[in-house]
Protein backbone atom coordinates (compact mmCIF):
# COMPACT_ATOMS: atom_id res chain seq x y z
CA UNK A 1 0.00 0.00 0.00
CA UNK A 2 1.35 3.57 -0.51
CA UNK A 3 0.75 6.48 1.28
CA UNK A 4 -2.00 7.84 -0.75
CA UNK A 5 -3.89 4.54 -0.82
CA UNK A 6 -3.56 4.49 2.76
CA UNK A 7 -4.74 8.01 3.91
CA UNK A 8 -7.64 7.31 1.04
CA UNK A 9 -8.53 4.15 2.98
CA UNK A 10 -8.38 5.55 6.31
CA UNK A 11 -9.87 9.07 5.51
CA UNK A 12 -12.49 9.18 7.21
CA UNK A 13 -10.66 8.00 10.61
CA UNK A 14 -7.75 10.85 9.85
CA UNK A 15 -10.40 13.79 9.07
CA UNK A 16 -11.65 12.80 12.75
CA UNK A 17 -8.24 12.88 14.32
CA UNK A 18 -7.19 16.07 12.08
CA UNK A 19 -10.35 18.05 13.68
CA UNK A 20 -9.86 17.13 16.95
CA UNK A 21 -5.90 17.64 16.64
CA UNK A 22 -7.02 21.24 15.55
CA UNK A 23 -9.20 21.67 17.76
CA UNK A 24 -7.84 21.25 20.92
CA UNK A 25 -5.11 23.39 19.84
CA UNK A 26 -7.25 26.26 18.99
CA UNK A 27 -9.12 25.65 22.13
CA UNK A 28 -6.21 25.35 24.32
CA UNK A 29 -4.15 28.97 22.38
CA UNK A 30 -7.85 30.45 22.99
CA UNK A 31 -7.42 29.70 26.49
CA UNK A 32 -4.02 30.47 26.84
CA UNK A 33 -4.61 33.75 25.02
CA UNK A 34 -7.09 34.75 27.97
CA UNK A 35 -4.71 33.91 30.97
CA UNK A 36 -2.08 34.99 29.42
CA UNK A 37 -3.30 38.15 28.45
CA UNK A 38 -4.81 38.69 32.10
CA UNK A 39 -1.64 37.95 33.36
CA UNK A 40 0.38 40.45 30.79
CA UNK A 41 -2.28 43.19 31.46
CA UNK A 42 -1.45 42.56 35.89
CA UNK A 43 2.10 42.95 35.04
CA UNK A 44 3.10 45.23 32.60
CA UNK A 45 3.49 48.49 34.50
CA UNK A 46 6.11 46.82 37.33
CA UNK A 47 9.47 45.86 35.48
CA UNK A 48 9.75 43.51 38.52
CA UNK A 49 5.99 41.60 37.96
CA UNK A 50 7.38 41.47 33.82
CA UNK A 51 10.70 40.05 34.24
CA UNK A 52 9.21 37.43 37.13
CA UNK A 53 6.10 36.54 34.68
CA UNK A 54 8.09 36.12 31.90
CA UNK A 55 10.61 33.84 33.63
CA UNK A 56 7.90 31.13 35.06
CA UNK A 57 6.29 31.07 31.33
CA UNK A 58 9.89 30.40 30.11
CA UNK A 59 10.81 27.73 32.73
CA UNK A 60 7.66 25.70 31.80
CA UNK A 61 8.82 25.65 28.30
CA UNK A 62 12.49 24.14 29.79
CA UNK A 63 10.33 21.26 30.60
CA UNK A 64 10.48 18.33 28.00
CA UNK A 65 6.58 18.20 27.06
CA UNK A 66 7.01 14.03 26.63
CA UNK A 67 8.30 14.58 30.88
CA UNK A 68 5.24 16.85 31.95
CA UNK A 69 3.01 14.48 30.63
CA UNK A 70 3.83 12.01 32.28
CA UNK A 71 4.26 13.71 35.37
CA UNK A 72 0.55 14.82 35.14
CA UNK A 73 -0.79 11.56 34.39
CA UNK A 74 -0.55 10.34 38.04
CA UNK A 75 -2.57 13.82 39.40
CA UNK A 76 -4.72 14.45 36.32
CA UNK A 77 -5.60 10.74 34.60
CA UNK A 78 -5.28 9.89 30.93
CA UNK A 79 -7.02 11.77 28.18
CA UNK A 80 -8.32 15.06 27.72
CA UNK A 81 -7.21 16.93 31.33
CA UNK A 82 -3.38 16.54 30.85
CA UNK A 83 -3.41 16.94 27.65
CA UNK A 84 -5.10 20.77 27.91
CA UNK A 85 -3.23 21.64 30.77
CA UNK A 86 0.05 20.73 28.98
CA UNK A 87 -0.84 22.82 25.91
CA UNK A 88 -2.15 25.90 27.68
CA UNK A 89 1.16 25.89 29.58
CA UNK A 90 3.34 25.68 26.82
CA UNK A 91 0.90 28.22 25.15
CA UNK A 92 1.42 31.03 27.54
CA UNK A 93 5.11 32.01 27.42
CA UNK A 94 4.94 34.00 23.83
CA UNK A 95 1.37 35.00 24.73
CA UNK A 96 2.51 36.39 28.00
CA UNK A 97 5.63 37.81 26.86
CA UNK A 98 4.32 39.11 23.72
CA UNK A 99 1.61 40.73 25.51
CA UNK A 100 3.96 42.70 27.92
CA UNK A 101 5.89 43.36 24.85
CA UNK A 102 2.74 44.89 23.27
CA UNK A 103 1.40 47.00 26.04
CA UNK A 104 4.66 48.65 27.25
CA UNK A 105 5.52 49.23 23.45
CA UNK A 106 2.78 51.75 23.34
CA UNK A 107 3.39 55.68 23.24
CA UNK A 108 3.15 57.08 26.53
CA UNK A 109 1.51 60.52 25.03
CA UNK A 110 -1.16 58.28 23.97
CA UNK A 111 -2.16 57.06 27.16
CA UNK A 112 -1.79 60.38 29.07
CA UNK A 113 -3.73 62.09 26.49
CA UNK A 114 -6.26 58.98 26.80
CA UNK A 115 -6.49 59.86 30.45
CA UNK A 116 -6.36 63.65 29.83
CA UNK A 117 -9.75 63.58 27.71
CA UNK A 118 -11.65 61.62 30.58
CA UNK A 119 -11.62 57.87 29.87
CA UNK A 120 -11.28 55.80 33.16
CA UNK A 121 -8.46 53.09 33.35
CA UNK A 122 -10.78 49.96 31.99
CA UNK A 123 -11.21 52.23 28.63
CA UNK A 124 -8.10 53.32 28.65
CA UNK A 125 -6.63 49.56 28.89
CA UNK A 126 -9.56 48.30 26.29
CA UNK A 127 -9.96 51.31 23.78
CA UNK A 128 -6.54 52.25 23.64
CA UNK A 129 -3.68 49.73 25.34
CA UNK A 130 -4.99 46.50 24.04
CA UNK A 131 -6.23 47.52 20.64
CA UNK A 132 -2.52 49.18 20.00
CA UNK A 133 -0.82 45.82 21.67
CA UNK A 134 -3.35 43.53 19.50
CA UNK A 135 -0.99 42.74 16.94
CA UNK A 136 2.09 41.70 18.90
CA UNK A 137 -0.23 39.89 21.32
CA UNK A 138 -1.76 37.81 17.67
CA UNK A 139 1.94 37.35 16.66
CA UNK A 140 2.52 35.63 20.26
CA UNK A 141 -0.88 33.67 19.80
CA UNK A 142 0.35 32.34 16.28
CA UNK A 143 3.43 30.94 17.73
CA UNK A 144 1.88 29.14 20.46
CA UNK A 145 -0.39 27.68 18.09
CA UNK A 146 2.59 26.39 15.57
CA UNK A 147 3.62 24.95 18.44
CA UNK A 148 1.07 23.59 20.02
CA UNK A 149 0.31 21.73 16.80
CA UNK A 150 3.64 19.48 17.46
CA UNK A 151 3.27 19.21 20.99
CA UNK A 152 -0.43 18.05 20.79
CA UNK A 153 0.78 14.95 19.25
CA UNK A 154 3.08 14.03 21.86
CA UNK A 155 -0.01 14.48 23.84
CA UNK A 156 -1.84 10.97 22.50
CA UNK A 157 0.98 9.46 24.99
CA UNK A 158 -1.74 10.28 27.70
CA UNK A 159 -4.56 8.98 25.13
CA UNK A 160 -5.12 12.40 24.36
CA UNK A 161 -7.41 13.23 21.19
CA UNK A 162 -5.49 13.86 17.24
CA UNK A 163 -3.05 13.29 14.87
CA UNK A 164 -0.60 12.00 17.21
CA UNK A 165 -3.18 8.59 18.01
CA UNK A 166 -1.35 7.67 14.25
CA UNK A 167 2.17 8.66 15.11
CA UNK A 168 2.23 6.96 18.47
CA UNK A 169 0.54 3.63 16.56
CA UNK A 170 2.83 3.64 13.58
CA UNK A 171 5.56 4.06 15.89
CA UNK A 172 4.75 1.57 18.19
CA UNK A 173 4.35 -1.15 15.45
CA UNK A 174 7.56 -0.18 13.24
CA UNK A 175 8.08 -2.85 11.08
CA UNK A 176 4.29 -4.21 10.53
CA UNK A 177 2.44 -3.83 7.68
CA UNK A 178 1.53 0.08 6.89
CA UNK A 179 3.29 1.49 10.42
CA UNK A 180 5.81 4.08 8.55
CA UNK A 181 2.56 5.51 5.99
CA UNK A 182 0.70 4.98 9.55
CA UNK A 183 3.69 7.63 11.31
CA UNK A 184 3.52 9.37 7.87
CA UNK A 185 0.22 9.66 7.68
CA UNK A 186 -0.13 11.51 11.16
CA UNK A 187 2.92 13.53 10.72
CA UNK A 188 2.29 15.04 7.30
CA UNK A 189 -1.34 16.08 8.56
CA UNK A 190 -0.11 17.79 11.30
CA UNK A 191 2.61 19.87 8.86
CA UNK A 192 -0.56 20.48 6.31
CA UNK A 193 -2.92 21.64 9.63
CA UNK A 194 -0.21 23.81 11.17
CA UNK A 195 0.17 25.53 7.52
CA UNK A 196 -3.72 25.75 7.24
CA UNK A 197 -4.08 27.44 10.72
CA UNK A 198 -0.78 29.70 10.54
CA UNK A 199 -2.62 31.00 7.38
CA UNK A 200 -5.62 31.57 9.21
CA UNK A 201 -3.82 33.74 11.46
CA UNK A 202 -2.80 35.97 8.84
CA UNK A 203 -6.21 36.80 7.56
CA UNK A 204 -7.18 37.40 11.63
CA UNK A 205 -4.57 39.41 11.61
CA UNK A 206 -5.89 41.75 8.58
CA UNK A 207 -9.09 41.51 9.83
CA UNK A 208 -8.47 42.45 13.21
CA UNK A 209 -5.51 45.16 12.96
CA UNK A 210 -6.70 49.02 12.40
CA UNK A 211 -5.66 50.10 9.08
CA UNK A 212 -3.97 52.98 11.12
CA UNK A 213 -1.21 50.65 12.65
CA UNK A 214 -1.05 47.57 10.04
CA UNK A 215 2.91 47.58 9.21
CA UNK B 1 -20.68 77.88 22.54
CA UNK B 2 -23.06 78.61 24.98
CA UNK B 3 -20.53 78.08 27.90
CA UNK B 4 -19.70 81.25 29.84
CA UNK B 5 -15.64 81.45 30.44
CA UNK B 6 -15.09 80.11 33.73
CA UNK B 7 -12.07 81.14 35.87
CA UNK B 8 -9.55 79.01 37.93
CA UNK B 9 -8.59 79.47 41.15
CA UNK B 10 -5.60 77.78 43.07
CA UNK B 11 -5.32 78.06 46.84
CA UNK B 12 -2.30 76.98 48.45
CA UNK B 13 -1.72 73.74 46.27
CA UNK B 14 1.09 71.79 47.04
CA UNK B 15 2.89 68.57 45.72
CA UNK B 16 5.08 66.37 47.38
CA UNK B 17 6.09 63.24 46.12
CA UNK B 18 7.19 60.32 48.97
CA UNK B 19 10.91 59.94 49.45
CA UNK B 20 11.53 64.03 48.31
CA UNK B 21 12.36 66.28 50.49
CA UNK B 22 11.53 69.19 49.02
CA UNK B 23 8.03 69.63 47.17
CA UNK B 24 8.05 69.64 43.52
CA UNK B 25 5.18 72.19 43.44
CA UNK B 26 5.01 74.62 46.97
CA UNK B 27 2.14 76.15 47.84
CA UNK B 28 0.81 77.51 44.57
CA UNK B 29 -1.80 80.45 44.41
CA UNK B 30 -3.32 81.60 41.40
CA UNK B 31 -6.45 83.79 40.39
CA UNK B 32 -6.19 82.31 36.23
CA UNK B 33 -9.15 85.03 34.63
CA UNK B 34 -11.92 83.72 32.63
CA UNK B 35 -11.32 83.51 28.78
CA UNK B 36 -7.87 84.65 28.49
CA UNK B 37 -4.67 82.32 27.83
CA UNK B 38 -2.73 81.95 30.75
CA UNK B 39 0.85 80.87 30.22
CA UNK B 40 2.60 78.84 32.96
CA UNK B 41 6.50 79.66 31.35
CA UNK B 42 9.62 78.69 33.12
CA UNK B 43 12.79 76.73 32.64
CA UNK B 44 12.75 72.62 32.00
CA UNK B 45 11.58 70.45 35.70
CA UNK B 46 10.41 74.08 37.50
CA UNK B 47 7.14 72.08 37.99
CA UNK B 48 4.85 73.80 35.62
CA UNK B 49 3.45 71.27 33.94
CA UNK B 50 3.46 69.19 37.26
CA UNK B 51 1.08 72.25 38.36
CA UNK B 52 -1.00 72.03 34.94
CA UNK B 53 -1.89 68.73 35.80
CA UNK B 54 -3.27 69.28 39.11
CA UNK B 55 -5.67 71.35 37.46
CA UNK B 56 -7.64 68.35 35.96
CA UNK B 57 -5.75 65.93 38.02
CA UNK B 58 -3.96 64.16 36.19
CA UNK B 59 -1.46 64.35 39.26
CA UNK B 60 -3.38 65.08 42.71
CA UNK B 61 -2.24 67.27 44.88
CA UNK B 62 -1.01 66.81 48.30
CA UNK B 63 -2.56 70.07 49.35
CA UNK B 64 -4.78 73.02 48.81
CA UNK B 65 -7.96 74.06 46.82
CA UNK B 66 -8.30 73.98 43.14
CA UNK B 67 -11.56 75.21 41.74
CA UNK B 68 -12.61 75.86 37.97
CA UNK B 69 -16.21 78.00 38.07
CA UNK B 70 -15.87 78.04 41.37
CA UNK B 71 -16.23 74.45 41.65
CA UNK B 72 -13.71 72.18 43.71
CA UNK B 73 -12.17 69.71 41.44
CA UNK B 74 -11.49 67.38 44.21
CA UNK B 75 -15.57 66.90 44.83
CA UNK B 76 -15.42 65.72 41.68
CA UNK B 77 -14.97 62.33 39.91
CA UNK B 78 -11.78 62.63 38.18
CA UNK B 79 -12.75 61.31 34.84
CA UNK B 80 -16.06 63.13 34.68
CA UNK B 81 -13.81 66.47 35.47
CA UNK B 82 -11.41 65.55 32.68
CA UNK B 83 -13.73 65.47 30.36
CA UNK B 84 -14.82 68.56 31.05
CA UNK B 85 -11.61 70.01 30.26
CA UNK B 86 -10.25 70.21 27.02
CA UNK B 87 -6.35 68.44 27.36
CA UNK B 88 -3.99 69.13 24.22
CA UNK B 89 -0.13 67.62 24.56
CA UNK B 90 3.26 67.73 22.31
CA UNK B 91 3.27 64.76 20.82
CA UNK B 92 -0.65 65.37 19.99
CA UNK B 93 -1.44 61.65 21.40
CA UNK B 94 -3.29 60.82 18.87
CA UNK B 95 -5.02 57.15 18.88
CA UNK B 96 -2.97 55.95 15.93
CA UNK B 97 -5.83 52.92 15.36
CA UNK B 98 -8.01 55.47 15.19
CA UNK B 99 -9.17 57.52 11.75
CA UNK B 100 -8.87 61.38 12.93
CA UNK B 101 -13.00 61.66 13.09
CA UNK B 102 -12.98 58.97 15.99
CA UNK B 103 -10.18 60.80 17.98
CA UNK B 104 -12.31 63.62 17.65
CA UNK B 105 -15.45 62.40 18.69
CA UNK B 106 -13.93 60.51 21.85
CA UNK B 107 -15.23 63.01 24.18
CA UNK B 108 -18.38 63.37 23.19
CA UNK B 109 -18.73 59.81 22.63
CA UNK B 110 -17.78 59.07 26.38
CA UNK B 111 -20.18 62.11 27.28
CA UNK B 112 -23.09 59.61 25.44
CA UNK B 113 -23.97 61.98 23.07
CA UNK B 114 -26.13 60.75 19.65
CA UNK B 115 -23.95 59.37 16.51
CA UNK B 116 -25.19 61.92 13.96
CA UNK B 117 -24.71 65.10 16.83
CA UNK B 118 -21.22 63.51 16.95
CA UNK B 119 -20.70 63.17 13.24
CA UNK B 120 -21.73 66.73 12.86
CA UNK B 121 -19.43 68.06 15.62
CA UNK B 122 -16.55 66.44 14.43
CA UNK B 123 -17.03 68.27 11.34
CA UNK B 124 -17.59 71.77 12.54
CA UNK B 125 -14.39 70.90 14.50
CA UNK B 126 -11.96 70.14 11.73
CA UNK B 127 -13.36 73.08 9.85
CA UNK B 128 -12.63 75.17 12.82
CA UNK B 129 -8.91 73.91 13.10
CA UNK B 130 -8.09 74.54 9.67
CA UNK B 131 -8.67 70.88 7.98
CA UNK B 132 -11.26 69.44 5.47
CA UNK B 133 -13.49 67.27 6.94
CA UNK B 134 -13.71 65.51 3.52
CA UNK B 135 -10.84 64.81 2.92
CA UNK B 136 -9.10 64.55 6.81
CA UNK B 137 -11.95 62.52 8.62
CA UNK B 138 -11.13 58.89 7.03
CA UNK B 139 -7.43 59.37 7.66
CA UNK B 140 -5.06 57.88 10.25
CA UNK B 141 -2.92 59.91 12.41
CA UNK B 142 0.44 58.70 10.75
CA UNK B 143 -1.09 59.98 7.40
CA UNK B 144 -0.84 63.40 8.70
CA UNK B 145 1.83 65.97 8.89
CA UNK B 146 3.14 66.90 12.85
CA UNK B 147 1.39 69.82 12.30
CA UNK B 148 -2.07 68.17 11.19
CA UNK B 149 -1.60 66.39 13.99
CA UNK B 150 -1.95 69.01 16.39
CA UNK B 151 -4.24 69.88 14.51
CA UNK B 152 -6.37 67.56 15.25
CA UNK B 153 -4.89 67.39 18.94
CA UNK B 154 -6.47 70.80 19.39
CA UNK B 155 -9.74 69.67 17.72
CA UNK B 156 -10.27 66.84 19.77
CA UNK B 157 -9.52 68.86 23.20
CA UNK B 158 -12.16 71.30 22.07
CA UNK B 159 -14.85 68.57 20.53
CA UNK B 160 -16.99 68.75 23.88
CA UNK B 161 -16.81 72.92 24.11
CA UNK B 162 -15.11 71.96 27.38
CA UNK B 163 -14.92 75.93 29.13
CA UNK B 164 -10.83 75.12 29.89
CA UNK B 165 -8.56 74.05 27.73
CA UNK B 166 -5.39 72.85 29.24
CA UNK B 167 -2.39 72.80 26.72
CA UNK B 168 1.02 71.79 27.94
CA UNK B 169 4.02 72.56 24.99
CA UNK B 170 1.29 71.87 22.35
CA UNK B 171 3.36 73.14 19.76
CA UNK B 172 6.74 72.00 20.83
CA UNK B 173 7.47 69.28 18.43
CA UNK B 174 6.46 71.20 15.50
CA UNK B 175 9.05 73.09 12.87
CA UNK B 176 9.51 77.07 13.49
CA UNK B 177 6.78 77.91 10.26
CA UNK B 178 4.63 75.12 11.31
CA UNK B 179 4.28 76.86 14.83
CA UNK B 180 3.93 80.02 13.91
CA UNK B 181 1.10 79.18 11.84
CA UNK B 182 -0.54 76.80 15.15
CA UNK B 183 -0.06 80.02 17.18
CA UNK B 184 -1.70 82.39 14.68
CA UNK B 185 -4.54 79.70 14.37
CA UNK B 186 -4.94 79.51 18.11
CA UNK B 187 -4.83 83.47 18.52
CA UNK B 188 -7.85 83.03 16.08
CA UNK B 189 -9.47 80.38 17.77
CA UNK B 190 -9.17 82.20 20.60
CA UNK B 191 -10.55 85.10 19.52
CA UNK B 192 -13.93 83.27 18.48
CA UNK B 193 -14.41 80.88 21.71
CA UNK B 194 -12.84 82.82 24.50
CA UNK B 195 -11.93 79.91 26.64
CA UNK B 196 -10.05 79.54 29.55
CA UNK B 197 -6.73 78.33 29.06
CA UNK B 198 -3.82 76.93 30.62
CA UNK B 199 -0.95 76.90 28.62
CA UNK B 200 2.61 75.45 29.23
CA UNK B 201 5.78 76.07 27.47
CA UNK B 202 9.08 76.95 27.77
CA UNK B 203 9.71 79.59 25.15
CA UNK B 204 9.30 83.03 26.49
CA UNK B 205 8.58 84.23 22.60
CA UNK B 206 5.45 82.05 22.30
CA UNK B 207 4.35 83.20 25.99
CA UNK B 208 4.59 87.08 24.32
CA UNK B 209 3.01 85.99 20.90
CA UNK B 210 -0.23 84.15 22.90
CA UNK B 211 -0.33 84.81 26.30
CA UNK B 212 -3.01 87.29 28.00
CA UNK B 213 -1.06 86.82 31.28
CA UNK B 214 1.87 85.22 31.66
CA UNK B 215 3.09 83.36 34.99
CA UNK B 216 6.87 83.46 35.21
CA UNK B 217 8.08 80.24 37.19
CA UNK B 218 10.68 79.38 39.16
CA UNK B 219 12.17 76.08 41.48
CA UNK B 220 9.20 74.28 43.18
CA UNK B 221 6.73 76.17 40.62
CA UNK B 222 7.01 79.25 42.68
CA UNK B 223 5.54 82.64 40.91
CA UNK B 224 8.42 84.75 39.83
CA UNK B 225 6.23 87.24 38.58
CA UNK B 226 2.64 87.26 37.38
CA UNK B 227 1.20 89.93 34.87
CA UNK B 228 0.53 90.94 30.99
CA UNK B 229 3.26 90.57 28.76
CA UNK B 230 3.89 94.11 28.25
CA UNK B 231 4.29 95.50 32.04
CA UNK B 232 7.28 91.63 32.05
CA UNK B 233 8.95 92.67 28.92
CA UNK B 234 9.20 96.74 30.47
CA UNK B 235 9.61 95.52 34.21
CA UNK B 236 10.90 91.70 34.94
CA UNK B 237 10.28 91.52 38.71
CA UNK B 238 14.10 89.90 39.38
CA UNK B 239 17.47 89.13 37.96
CA UNK B 240 15.94 85.70 37.03
CA UNK B 241 12.41 86.85 35.31
CA UNK B 242 15.19 89.02 33.17
CA UNK B 243 17.45 86.50 32.17
CA UNK B 244 14.54 84.31 31.02
CA UNK B 245 13.07 87.31 29.12
CA UNK B 246 16.32 86.78 27.56
CA UNK B 247 17.87 89.79 25.52
CA UNK B 248 16.18 92.37 23.15
CA UNK B 249 13.21 92.96 25.60
CA UNK B 250 11.97 95.97 23.79
CA UNK B 251 12.21 94.62 20.71
CA UNK B 252 9.83 91.72 21.83
CA UNK B 253 7.78 94.97 22.86
CA UNK B 254 7.67 96.61 19.59
CA UNK B 255 5.81 92.96 18.87
CA UNK B 256 2.99 93.42 21.52
CA UNK B 257 2.30 96.92 19.78
CA UNK B 258 0.40 97.55 16.67
CA UNK B 259 0.34 100.72 14.25
CA UNK B 260 -3.27 101.94 15.15
CA UNK B 261 -1.75 102.01 18.80
CA UNK B 262 0.43 105.16 18.47
CA UNK B 263 0.31 108.82 17.34
CA UNK B 264 1.08 108.82 13.61
CA UNK B 265 2.13 111.62 11.59
CA UNK B 266 1.28 113.50 8.49
CA UNK B 267 3.50 113.93 5.76
CA UNK B 268 3.77 116.19 2.87
CA UNK B 269 0.84 114.76 -0.32
CA UNK B 270 0.84 115.65 -3.86
CA UNK B 271 -0.62 113.96 -6.35
CA UNK B 272 0.38 113.41 -10.25
CA UNK B 273 -1.19 116.26 -11.39
CA UNK B 274 0.10 118.95 -9.50
CA UNK B 275 2.55 121.61 -10.75
CA UNK B 276 5.63 120.70 -9.19
CA UNK B 277 6.31 124.30 -7.95
CA UNK B 278 3.26 124.34 -6.08
CA UNK B 279 4.21 121.35 -4.25
CA UNK B 280 7.81 122.27 -3.83
CA UNK B 281 6.05 125.51 -2.11
CA UNK B 282 4.39 123.26 0.14
CA UNK B 283 7.10 121.01 1.53
CA UNK B 284 9.10 124.78 2.25
CA UNK B 285 5.77 126.05 3.85
CA UNK B 286 5.64 123.42 6.13
CA UNK B 287 9.63 122.96 6.73
CA UNK B 288 10.49 119.52 4.92
CA UNK B 289 12.14 117.81 2.71
CA UNK B 290 9.99 115.34 1.53
CA UNK B 291 6.85 114.80 -0.13
CA UNK B 292 4.51 111.56 -0.77
CA UNK B 293 3.04 111.17 -3.98
CA UNK B 294 -0.70 109.46 -4.28
CA UNK B 295 -2.16 108.21 -6.74
CA UNK B 296 -5.93 109.05 -7.93
CA UNK B 297 -7.27 106.53 -4.80
CA UNK B 298 -4.70 107.99 -2.45
CA UNK B 299 -2.94 105.33 -2.82
CA UNK B 300 1.12 105.78 -1.87
CA UNK B 301 3.59 106.26 -5.33
CA UNK B 302 7.10 107.54 -4.37
CA UNK B 303 8.75 110.03 -2.01
CA UNK B 304 10.42 112.75 -3.90
CA UNK B 305 12.83 115.21 -2.32
CA UNK B 306 11.96 118.89 -3.07
CA UNK B 307 15.01 119.46 -5.43
CA UNK B 308 13.80 116.99 -7.47
CA UNK B 309 10.54 119.35 -8.12
CA UNK B 310 12.33 121.12 -10.44
CA UNK B 311 11.05 120.13 -14.01
CA UNK B 312 7.06 120.87 -15.35
CA UNK B 313 5.28 117.16 -14.12
CA UNK B 314 5.82 115.07 -11.36
CA UNK B 315 5.60 112.10 -13.63
CA UNK B 316 8.32 109.38 -12.83
CA UNK B 317 10.50 111.48 -10.47
CA UNK B 318 11.11 110.30 -6.98
CA UNK B 319 11.70 106.68 -5.00
CA UNK B 320 9.66 104.46 -5.06
CA UNK B 321 7.69 103.33 -1.58
CA UNK B 322 8.98 99.74 -0.67
CA UNK B 323 8.29 98.47 2.54
CA UNK B 324 4.41 99.71 3.64
CA UNK B 325 2.55 98.65 7.23
CA UNK B 326 -1.06 98.53 7.50
CA UNK B 327 -2.51 100.36 10.94
CA UNK B 328 -2.75 96.29 12.26
CA UNK B 329 0.86 95.66 11.58
CA UNK B 330 3.00 95.81 14.68
CA UNK B 331 5.58 98.04 15.51
CA UNK B 332 8.07 95.56 14.83
CA UNK B 333 6.66 95.73 11.23
CA UNK B 334 7.07 99.80 11.27
CA UNK B 335 10.50 98.98 12.53
CA UNK B 336 11.51 96.84 9.70
CA UNK B 337 10.37 99.19 7.36
CA UNK B 338 12.05 102.29 8.47
CA UNK B 339 15.22 100.28 8.54
CA UNK B 340 14.54 99.39 5.08
CA UNK B 341 13.29 102.68 3.62
CA UNK B 342 15.64 104.29 5.51
CA UNK B 343 13.21 107.01 6.81
CA UNK B 344 9.20 106.88 7.78
CA UNK B 345 7.65 103.71 7.40
CA UNK B 346 4.25 104.62 5.33
CA UNK B 347 0.95 103.54 7.22
CA UNK B 348 -1.96 102.20 4.26
CA UNK B 349 -5.68 101.33 5.53
CA UNK B 350 -7.69 98.63 4.72
CA UNK B 351 -8.33 99.73 0.91
CA UNK B 352 -4.39 100.50 0.74
CA UNK B 353 -5.07 104.40 1.00
CA UNK B 354 -2.21 106.32 2.94
CA UNK B 355 -3.59 107.46 6.30
CA UNK B 356 -0.09 108.52 8.13
CA UNK B 357 3.52 107.49 8.48
CA UNK B 358 5.22 106.52 11.97
CA UNK B 359 8.28 107.96 12.75
CA UNK B 360 10.96 106.63 14.75
CA UNK B 361 10.99 108.93 17.73
CA UNK B 362 7.55 108.04 18.04
CA UNK B 363 8.65 104.51 18.68
CA UNK B 364 11.11 105.57 21.01
CA UNK B 365 9.26 107.83 22.86
CA UNK B 366 6.31 104.67 23.31
CA UNK B 367 8.39 102.38 24.35
CA UNK B 368 10.36 105.10 26.91
CA UNK B 369 6.73 105.62 28.40
CA UNK B 370 5.42 102.09 28.46
CA UNK B 371 8.48 101.51 31.10
CA UNK B 372 8.54 104.15 32.72
CA UNK B 373 4.31 102.94 33.56
CA UNK B 374 5.67 99.35 34.54
CA UNK B 375 8.23 101.21 36.70
CA UNK B 376 5.96 102.58 39.16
Amino acid sequence: MTLWEFVGDRWSRLAIEAYQHASVVIQCTLIAAVIGILIGVAVYRSPLGSIVATALASTVLTIPSFALLGLLIPVLGLGVAPTVTVLVLYALLPIVRNTIVGLGGVDAAVTDAARGIGMNRVAVLTRVELRLAWPAILAGMRVSTQMLMGIAAIAAYAKGPGLGTEIFSGLNRAGAANATNQALAGTIGVIVLALVVDGLYLIIARLTTSRGIRG
Amino acid sequence: MAEPSVAIELDEVTKRYPGQREPAVDGFTMSINPGEITIFVGPSGCGKTTTMRMINRLIEPTSGRITIGGEDTLSLNPDELRRRIGYAIQQAGLFPHQTVAQNVGVVPGLLGWSKAKIAERVDEMLSLVGLDPGEFAGRYPRQLSGGQQQRVGVARALAADPPVLLMDEPFGAVDPITRGNLQDELMRLQAELHKTIVFVTHDFDEAVKLGDRIAVLGDRSTILQYDTPEAILANPADDTVAGFVGAGASLKQLTLMRVRDIEMAQAVTATEDESPATVRQRIEAEGRRYALILDKRRRPLRWVHFRQLTGSSMAGIGRPVGDQVSVQSTLQDALEAMLTEGGDAVVTGNRGEYVGTVQLDTVVTRIRELREEHAS
